[in-house]
């Protein structure tokens, strides 16, 4: 009988210990493109070194990030689709909306350019030109703000995708990684941020296809769960943060995450 | 093929490499499934041995049931348990979403009905060799069924190990209710399910062979001591 | 006392065939009672009813006690092949004594008692399911020994044994007797129904053909039956 005593007390010390770690942290929905482009892997350690809390990112599309702020299972919410984010706001979700940074999107599709789109500039060109040749497209498919921007940018380009879809359109419904690794698979167009781009791997035969067009901006924000409608938000602690992001230090510490000397996200925070 | 021998290269050497955040990674992985397992068999031995010695009306319903339920959708029980403790939900208040616990609560309802209904079979078919001499002694129900279930523990392993694979294999679960939250809530699969996204392939592949060589060490030891057990006790 | 044992009218059948043709019966305290008969006359089904695992499908058993658990307590059965659990010898005996609500402080001397009464005491850690076939039985008597029982049902208990182990067997059911608990046995083995009755219960396809002192069913067996089988089993008498 001691083999049994032992293992009960070994088992529930594994799990009083998985469960203890009562540390100051505040939780942070976010999108996939900020936390796997490691742009928080950089920033969180400088903010948390300042005021040492620790942030928890759970890192989503963008319409599930706010609905995990939406549920109150966040403090802060951290993403990149303005209609969105303000319709959050204006529910009450959130206190107040703050412009962050931006990079941009762009046009991801296989080397060979099937629908000759490659080193132009107009993406709703290029979106016509690849309805019109039928060739593969990924499309996200999954509420995230790179799928709400690809919606807006057909619409822009006169086609409605809902209705004149055809096989060549593949609805993924997955995340900006996942996408692109199908895209790498079909070797297809896509619509990617450009953060999650320059952190992918499996590029297989893709290659960047347009960029540059004013159209592709790609603007972050931040708000603050409201307390009012959510009472265990960490309501000094999230303040914080946010106040740091946009603050000039935190402006400077996005400015100076770099891949491969590249810049990834360029702050725009207003004074 | 050669990027499967690849991914074992890179499996080694993340073995050999001692990465203290792939250790924390392995570490957070076993504390959950273990923990899990740990609670999922606590209540699966006796809700299966009850149903393998009681009879009561609608009893063959209950173990389609189960064995059905052996099946749970993993992405199914985490939206569920998702719901249940979302600050929204009702057990929103004990503030457990995106925490290891969370995680634990969904693994166990997953491998809870793999647990029981293999226990269920198991002491249903022993009941038929000890019900006689059970009942001579004057232990029925529940004392009986409990009794069957320590005499027959090194055999409920295979069950216990079962629900531990899952246990350990499933990421539609935990990632959504601990949220991948790095060094928080990170584990074995939902790293694996991480990397594949960011397209590093190779490392994920390379830490599925380390996830592969785990479950693989924790059935190797489960299986000696059964051996040694049953030879000693026959 | 939960003795005498009443059989009233007490039947048996299972998918329709009758196993037990409603029977009465009375079983006092003292004399040793074997039941005889060939395979399948329905020694194993009477036992089991006696003893209360079989539910009569008509009549009733009928203890004098009227309170069920003091009659399940004071008697204790011993199957043909027993069932140890797979823990110590000492344990397997400890455990009956737990479920006989013995209290924790007494279990254990209890049970090396009733191991040395059937000679198990070296044996008393030893893993019960390694035993040889004829120790796990005595440990199965060492079990109903410690429990102190009025009446101990034996069903065939030496039927997968050989002679010597046999002989212990038979040894440690005498000290039983000796000890003041009432023996029924149901055995098809005419010697030793000799060695270890006082009276012969004889079954015949599920009927009691005749009840008979030890002696006069092997010199004067009252029925056709009886005689038959006694011929059968012992040509060369």
């Amino acid at each position: 009988m001691g083999l049994r005593k032992v293992l009960l007390s070994f088992f529930l010390l594994v799990f009083l210990s998985a469960a203890g770690a009562q540390e100051r942290f505040i939780t942070v929905s976010s999108t996939t493109s900020t936390e796997q482009s490691g742009l928080f892997k950089h920033l969180l350690p400088l903010f948390t070194a300042k005021t040492g809390i620790q942030v928890r990112v759970v890192a989503v599309g963008t319409g599930q990030a706010l609905d995990i702020g939406r549920r109150g299972d966040a403090d802060v919410v951290f993403v990149h689709a303005r209609p969105l984010e303000e319709k959050f706001v204006a529910e009450g979700h959130g206190v107040q909306r703050f412009e962050v940074m931006y990079n941009d999107f762009i046009l991801i599709g296989p080397k060979s350019d099937p629908a000759k789109v490659a080193g132009t500039r107009d993406i709703v060109a290029a979106l016509q030109k690849i309805k019109a040749a039928q060739v593969p497209f990924v499309s996200r498919g999954d509420k995230s703000g790179t799928h709400f921007a690809e919606l807006a940018l057909w619409k822009e380009a006169g086609i409605d995708i809902a209705k004149d879809k055809g096989a060549w359109y593949r609805d993924t419904g997955q995340g900006m990684g996942p996408a692109l690794n199908s895209a790498a698979g079909m070797n297809a167009y896509i619509l990617s941020d450009r953060g999650t781009w320059l952190s992918f791997k499996n590029r297989a035969d893709l290659a960047i296809a347009v960029e540059g067009d004013r159209r592709l901006f790609n603007q972050y924000g931040v708000m603050l769960v409201n307390p009012a409608k959510h009472p265990q938000v960490k309501k000094e602690m999230g303040q914080a943060f946010v106040d740091w992001v946009v603050s000039p230090e935190g402006q400077k510490a996005i400015a100076d995450f770099k891949i491969g000397g590249e810049q990834l996200f360029f702050p725009n925070a207003r004074k | 093929m050669g990027s499967i021998l690849e991914a074992m290269r890179g499996a080694l050497s993340l073995i050999a490499s001692g990465d203290a955040t792939l250790a924390g990674i392995v570490l957070l992985s076993l504390k959950v499934s273990l923990s899990a397992v740990f609670f999922a068999t606590l209540l699966a031995l006796p809700l299966g041995a009850a149903i393998a010695v009681t009879r009561f009306p609608g009893r063959r319903a209950l173990i389609v049931l189960l064995n059905a339920l052996m099946g749970l959708p993993p992405v199914v029980v985490g939206l569920v348990v998702y719901l249940l403790l979302s600050r929204a939900g009702p057990l929103g208040p004990l503030g457990l979403l995106f925490t290891p616990p969370a995680m634990v609560v969904a693994q166990t309802i997953l491998i809870l009905p793999i647990i029981a209904a293999l226990c269920r079979q198991a002491v249903e078919d022993a009941w038929i060799e000890y019900e006689e001499q059970l009942r001579s002694l004057g232990a029925e129900g529940m004392r009986a069924a409990l009794t069957i279930v320590w005499d027959i523990r090194y055999s409920l392993l295979t069950a216990v190990l079962a629900g531990l694979g899952r246990a350990c294999a499933e990421v539609g679960a935990v990632i959504i209710v601990g949220g991948n939250i790095d060094g928080v809530t990170r584990v074995m699969t939902t790293t694996i399910a991480l990397e594949t996204s960011k397209g590093d392939l190779p490392l994920a592949l390379s830490l599925g062979i380390v996830l592969i060589l785990l479950v693989l060490l924790l059935n190797a030891g489960a299986y000696f001591i059964k051996e040694a057990a049953q030879r000693r006790y026959g | 006392m939960i003795l005498p044992l009443r059989l009233d009218q007490l039947a048996f059948a299972a998918g329709g065939r009758e196993i037990i043709a409603p029977l009465t019966l009375e079983l006092g305290d003292g004399a040793s009672s074997v039941i005889l008969g060939a395979n399948g006359a329905g020694k194993s089904v009477l036992m089991r009813l006696m003893h209360g695992l079989l539910a009569p499908t008509s009549g009733r058993v009928a203890w004098s006690d009227a309170d069920a658990q003091r009659v399940r307590r004071q008697q204790a059965m011993v199957f043909q092949r027993p069932v140890m659990l797979r823990r110590s010898a000492l344990a397997n005996v400890v455990y009956a004594l737990e479920i006989a609500g013995i209290p924790a402080a007494e279990r254990k001397t209890r049970a090396r008692e009733a191991l040395k009464e059937v000679g198990l005491h070296g044996l008393a850690n030893r893993p019960a399911r390694v035993l040889s076939g004829g120790e796990q039985q005595r440990l199965a008597l060492a079990r109903a020994w410690a429990l102190h029982p009025e009446v101990l049902f034996l069903d065939e208990p030496t039927a997968s044994l050989d002679p010597s182990a046999t002989r212990e067997i038979e040894a440690v059911i005498r000290a039983f007797d000796a000890g003041g608990t009432k023996i029924v046995m149901a055995t098809h083995n005419l010697a030793q129904a000799r060695r270890l009755g006082d009276e012969v219960l004889f079954l015949h396809r599920g009927r009691l053909v005749e009840r008979t002192p030890v002696e006069t069913f092997f010199r004067q067996p009252s029925s056709a039956e009886a005689a038959a089988f006694i011929k059968g089993e012992l040509p060369w008498v």
